[in-house]
């Protein structure tokens, strides 16, 4: 099996938040909620870069790791889902994600956050796939479609790749190596470091 | 025509100048065009090797959420592990250590009984408002601790024997629960400390006390004490001061975004977590020595009335002061229970 993953070559990215609307579209996610969301560092200044950043299906999941009530699996491409039947919106997924993934419906006192909703890199959830229930939950499951997330899918410049992580690393390497600078694979350190095979 | 052309060569000739003076006074700037975007783009790596402890990647995001602009804190996985591995030591060698230890306690030193044995008569230690504030307070603290080692050790140990729904239900109303019960909670501690304090400020008397061991090690052996003696002085200072820091800490968690952003968050639920853990382990001890632990001891926060041997064993001072204010007349009769 591929292990799935995201990644974004920043010098590509024109901050265009095509990938951020999509999604947001295409899950119908609830206001106050970007699953995808565009971050621009040393914007204005020589050298900026924007980078696209949702959840990156960590290997060893920090959020998995601390869910007090362990509502976190992760599928055989390697995509990290929840269940939000199970979740009893602690926030502690919050706390530990490194790229700040999990979001929740009700910025609440006294545990009124909500169920917690993040990419699901457009997998569903626990659900049977795509179900009406699944759907309502966690949007749409383009994976059980053979598609692609729609995010990656959408980006006008394929800045954003989606896919197999050997493959779309190979994929950002050569077009390093053919135009001579890339500004890193964000994030990949952070949630893949700790194993080899990634 | 001549006349256009010479004309057209009037206006042109000033602009020609124009425009070679313009590239002039651009020359230093033509060096920005070869602005290579290789040398002074951002790059992850030196972004990341920048961090300090706690720092995030950040940068400008165009939606309202305002936290949604952090795009990399590495030190979520630090908190990952410090809730994986370090927190189960932690927990097992606080809770499980404590309960070794007075298990240890019981069986060489036995059960601490009244020496002289009971009198019959009693004396009023604990009015009803302090036992009604004590219970309040224990009982929410018992259901905090229950419902607080749950989240962290649930997963774990419960979990796997009820099952993922039932597990999850559980824990959804231990957090309701915990959310709640931590202000009546707070409320107890901070009665207590008004209460009590006078009562409980350190004294000379305490270093002999502490010196005799408390007179729990030997038989025989009463230091004097006045209304609380250095050990109970001991757990109402650490009920105090844990509960502070419990209250604080946990203020900034039911009221998250408040105090600042997610790394305060990981810094307050490691100082909830590893406080909640000694607090407990404090607290078996006081339940272990205000029941099983000695004979006689229970009645002060069960009817409020002690026997007078053991007042007198062990708060000797204090019997000495309450018979002076006439409270307890040396032997009256036994009193029944009080009206309540
Ligand atoms: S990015 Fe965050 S939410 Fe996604 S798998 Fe990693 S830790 Fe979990
Ligand atoms: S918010 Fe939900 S998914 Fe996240 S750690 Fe808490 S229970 Fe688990």
């Amino acid at each position: 099996m591929a292990r799935v993953k995201f990644l974004c070559d920043a010098d590509r990215c024109i901050e265009c938040n095509a990938c951020v609307t999509a999604c947001k579209n295409e899950h119908d996610v609830p206001w106050g909620i970007n699953r995808r969301r565009v971050v621009t560092i040393n914007d204005g200044k020589p050298g900026e870069r924007s980078v696209s950043m949702a959840c990156m299906h960590c290997t060893d999941a920090p959020c998995a790791a601390v869910c007090p009530v362990s509502c976190f699996y992760t599928t055989a491409d390697g995509v990290v889902l929840h269940s939000k039947d199970l979740c009893i919106g602690c926030g502690y997924c919050f706390y530990a994600c490194p790229f700040g993934a999990p979001q929740y419906p009700k910025v609440g006192n006294f545990g009124s956050r909500g169920k917690m909703d993040k990419c699901t890199y457009c997998a569903g959830g626990p659900e049977a796939d795509s179900t009406p229930a699944e759907y309502a939950k966690y949007g749409q499951n383009r994976l059980a479609e053979g598609k692609l997330p729609i995010c990656a899918e959408m980006c006008s410049t394929k800045s954003l790749l989606a896919g197999d992580g050997a493959i779309i690393a190979e994929i950002y390497k050569e077009r390093v190596m053919k135009r001579g600078y890339g500004s890193g694979m964000w994030g990949w350190k952070t949630a893949y470091s700790d194993s080899p095979t990634g | 025509m001549p006349s256009v052309v010479s004309h057209l060569r009037s206006i042109l000739a000033p602009l020609c100048l124009a425009f070679a003076l313009m590239f002039a006074v651009a020359a230093p700037a033509a060096a920005q065009l070869s602005f290579k975007p290789t040398d002074q783009a951002v790059h992850e790596d030196k972004l990341l090797e920048a961090l300090k402890a706690g720092e995030k990647v950040t940068g400008r995001i165009t939606i309202p959420d305002r936290m949604a602009a952090s795009l990399i804190q590495p030190a979520g996985r630090e908190w990952r592990d410090f809730q994986r591995s370090m927190l189960p030591w932690i927990g097992g060698i606080a809770i499980i250590g404590m309960t070794v230890l007075l298990a240890a306690f019981l069986l060489i030193r036995g059960r601490i009984r009244i020496e002289k044995g009971f009198s019959g008569r009693t004396i009023l230690r604990f009015a009803s408002f302090e036992r009604f504030m004590h219970w309040v307070t224990a009982t929410c603290f018992i259901i905090l601790g229950l419902s607080g080692l749950n989240i962290s050790f649930g997963r774990s140990l419960l979990l796997p024997l009820i099952g993922p729904e039932a597990f999850s239900m559980l824990t959804h109303w231990g957090k309701l629960a915990h959310n709640y019960l931590a202000f009546p909670f707070m409320l107890g501690i901070a009665t207590m400390f008004a209460v009590w304090v006078k009562d409980n400020i350190p004294s000379r008397m305490d270093w002999n006390w502490i010196k005799a061991g408390g007179g729990l090690l030997r038989n025989g052996q009463h230091p004097p004490a006045k209304r609380f003696n250095a050990g109970q002085k001991g757990i109402f200072w650490m009920v105090i001061i844990g509960g502070v820091l419990m209250s604080l800490s946990g203020w900034f968690l039911l009221f998250p975004y408040q105090a600042g952003d997610v790394t305060s968050l990981q810094i307050w639920t490691v100082v909830h977590a590893i406080v909640a853990l000694l607090f407990i382990a404090g607290i078996l001890a006081h339940i272990y020595i205000g029941s099983v632990g000695m004979e006689g001891a229970f009645d002060a926060m069960g009817t409020g009335q002690v026997d007078v041997n053991w007042a007198k064993e062990h708060h000797a001072l204090w019997v000495e002061e309450e018979q002076a204010k006439g409270r307890t007349p040396a032997g009256a009769p036994p009193r029944g229970m009080p009206a309540e």
